[in-house]
């Protein structure tokens, strides 16, 4: 809650990364197809997609390691055409780290300063001060090859903070660390970037990481920007099934457009009836077809006699136990599908018997309408 | 886990039938180099050993006398046409490897950074001169060099001199340009090797925090490619000290290599222990020579960061 607070305070509407009309050709294949973004001061901003969706092309675009084949890219105001990377005001963590092996900790660290020249200690204090960021104080003596992975992330976050970049780039900082040394560099992260309100810009193939992040998310398909809005409208309200899907499980039902109005749709469906969604901003009409989406979380198991206000029966066909939630599948006559429900165990779905019926309670609020 | 625990006893048990000897890495190991090993052993070792030996003896006109004497190391050490020619050896080969190290770094880092898909055409094309025979490639540079060579009549019809230069054949200079040519591909695949490994992330690093191509290049790409320039060096240095084919070719007798002293002292001089006792002498200064340059190298490459 507390860091909600901060972010608010430090970001500000002012625009930091200005994106414009970007393409960037490779023969016929467009890797990054005519993407327009701007990226607020301070905030944290996730570029996600699938491998080869051309966020990782926009990020070395921005850093300087690639130019655009069209369009242009702004860093503080200032036009970055034909300004090389060692000219821009934005440092970069690599997916590989990129540590020098032949330099220790501190070397490595003091890199990009020994050009600077500083005067008296400031070097060694503001390497000093990198560590520290990172929790690496006390290892500057190490050698890069003597580090473990998680250490190498940190050494190659400290480099990049101590030359106090306007934009922090990230390429898949995190892809390489097992799970548990993720979860909680993600934490760090997000933690630290509140701390020097530095703006993050990381790329990632990982929804969870984005989500968890970032303050605001990109989704880009196919060189292509489907959707930029906050990790919790991303994920309620995905423009459409392709960044549904890429952002966990979604149910999809057919729809017909009954009524189109400025704010909402009356949808008629096969298993849900008809019902009446927000028309979210980005929808375009196609033909009288649309899909309706609703996460497995947001489907609950009805018990005994309980009853809901909007519900759905049918039979469990499949059942998944995960520990502390079950994963049933659920058919609903009339629909071609069967229904994905995600289950806590509190109340026991990890017994409910395969073949049984069962009612399913939901929110007409968590459907979401989405154009085919 | 489990599966590993059950599995491993019954394997174990199999290996234990066979030979467990056999089996055994090490012993592996020595049979795969053995072959290698004994060839080395006959032909390198014991030649060497030999060589010792003869190093501490006396000719005798016709025979030798194995009583034990310095007195062979004192003539290779202290007579001045000896201390001259080892003089002039290691200049030469130390020159010859410096020239050959910095003019095949540039064609190494091209190939490696900018050969694209063509970098083993290059590699094959800068292999073709090894398809003629060492002799005829010596003997060309005596085509360039000469009286009546290409170099002088070319200078000749640009007026540049008037009438042909001796100063270009038969002396130390021809043979430093000969053996320079003779081993850049030797200097070039390590280097292009050793090229091959830097990460260019890396570099690609160094440019993101602020390095120009001159910096990153002589901060990241030149330390990191140490090794291969190290190998370079030596795989130059220590066969041109002992090079006697070219310094006979085109060197005249200002061109004059240690080792024609010792083939002279092996042939016609008839003296075997002298000869014996420069080539032992010459081993070990080559070899604190190369010791030495690798401690060079070393310390430049630590200066760098």
């Amino acid at each position: 809650m507390l860091e909600r607070v901060q972010s608010e305070r430090i970001q500000s509407e002012r625009t930091m990364i200005e994106i414009r009309d970007v393409t960037r050709s490779y023969g016929s294949f467009k890797a990054l197809d005519n993407a327009s973004l701007a990226i607020r001061e301070g905030e944290f901003f996730s570029l996600l997609g699938p491998s080869g969706c051309g966020k990782t092309t926009l990020l070395r675009m921005i850093a300087g390691f690639d130019t655009p084949t069209s369009g242009s890219i702004a860093v503080d105001g200032q036009p970055m055409d034909g300004i090389p990377a060692n000219r821009r005001p934005t440092n970069m963590v690599f997916q590989s780290y990129a540590i020098f092996p032949h330099l220790n900790v501190e070397q490595n660290v003091a890199y990009g300063l020994k050009r600077l020249k500083l005067q008296g200690g400031e070097e060694k204090r503001r390497v000093e001060e990198a560590l520290a960021q990172v929790s690496l104080t006390g290892l500057g003596k190490r050698r890069a090859t003597e580090l473990s992975g998680g250490q190498r992330q940190r050494v190659a976050l400290a480099r990049a903070l101590v030359m106090r970049p306007k934009v922090l780039l990230l390429d898949e900082p995190l892809s390489a660390l097992d799970k548990k040394l993720r979860e909680q560099m993600q934490v760090e992260l997000r933690r630290l970037q509140q701390a020097v309100g530095i703006t993050f810009v990381l790329v990632t193939h990982d929804q969870y990481e984005a989500l968890a992040m970032s303050d605001r998310i990109a989704v880009m398909f196919g060189g292509r920007i489907a959707q930029v809005a906050s990790p919790k409208e991303i994920y309620q309200r995905p423009v459409n099934r392709q960044v549904a899907d890429f952002l966990g499980g979604m149910n999809f039902v057919k729809a017909e457009i009954v009524e189109e109005n400025g704010a909402s749709l009356v949808l008629d469906t096969l298993g849900f009836g008809r019902v009446r969604t927000d028309k979210p901003k980005a929808f375009m009409r196609n033909g009288g077809a649309a899909t309706l989406g609703i996460r497995p979380e947001r489907l609950r198991v009805l018990w005994d006699n309980a009853s809901a206000k909007f519900e759905v029966a049918g039979k469990v066909v499949e059942r998944h136990y995960f520990g502390e939630i079950t994963h049933l599948i659920v058919e609903i006559p009339g629909l071609e599908k069967p229904l994905s429900v995600t289950e806590t165990n509190d109340f026991g779905a990890d017994d409910i018997p395969v073949g049984a019926p069962i009612r399913l309670a939901y929110d007409p609020e968590a459907l979401v309408a989405m154009a085919d | 886990m489990t599966v590993a625990a059950e599995g491993s006893p019954p394997l174990r048990m199999a290996g234990a039938r066979r030979n467990p000897l056999l089996q055994s890495e090490a012993v592996q190991g020595f049979a795969l180099i053995s072959p290698t090993f004994v060839y080395a052993l006959i032909l390198l070792v014991l030649p060497i050993l030999v060589v010792i030996a003869h190093s501490f003896w006396t000719q005798n006109y016709l025979t030798i006398d194995h009583t034990f004497t310095l007195e062979n190391y004192r003539i290779a050490l202290t007579e001045p046409i000896y201390r001259d020619l080892l003089w002039r050896s290691l200049y030469i080969s130390l020159t010859v490897s410096l020239l050959t190290v910095a003019l095949a770094y540039p064609i190494a880092y091209f190939i490696s950074f900018h050969g694209g898909r063509h970098k083993s055409l290059w590699l094959f094309l800068i292999t073709i001169p090894f398809w003629t025979s060492y002799l005829l490639r010596v003997m060309s540079w005596k085509v360039i060099l000469g009286y009546n060579g290409v170099l002088n009549s070319g200078l000749m019809g640009l007026g540049i001199i008037s009438e042909p230069s001796d100063a270009l054949l038969y002396n130390s200079t021809a043979v430093i340009i000969t053996l320079t040519h003779a081993w850049a591909t030797f200097a070039i695949l390590p280097i292009f090797v050793s090229l091959e490994k830097v990460d260019r992330t890396l570099v690609e690093a160094a440019t993101d925090l602020g390095d120009g191509p001159l910096r990153s290049f002589l901060r990241v790409t030149l330390p990191l490619s140490a090794p291969g320039v190290i190998s370079a060096a030596l795989i130059v240095m220590i066969p041109t000290v002992g090079d006697y084919v070219t310094p006979k070719l085109v060197g005249g007798k200002d061109g004059v290599m240690i080792a024609n002293a010792i083939q002279a002292q092996f042939g016609k001089a008839s003296n075997w222990p002298l000869g014996a006792a420069l080539s032992v002498t010459t081993m070990i200064i080559v070899s604190l020579m190369a010791g030495a340059t690798v401690l060079v190298i070393r310390a430049l490459q630590r200066l760098a960061r």
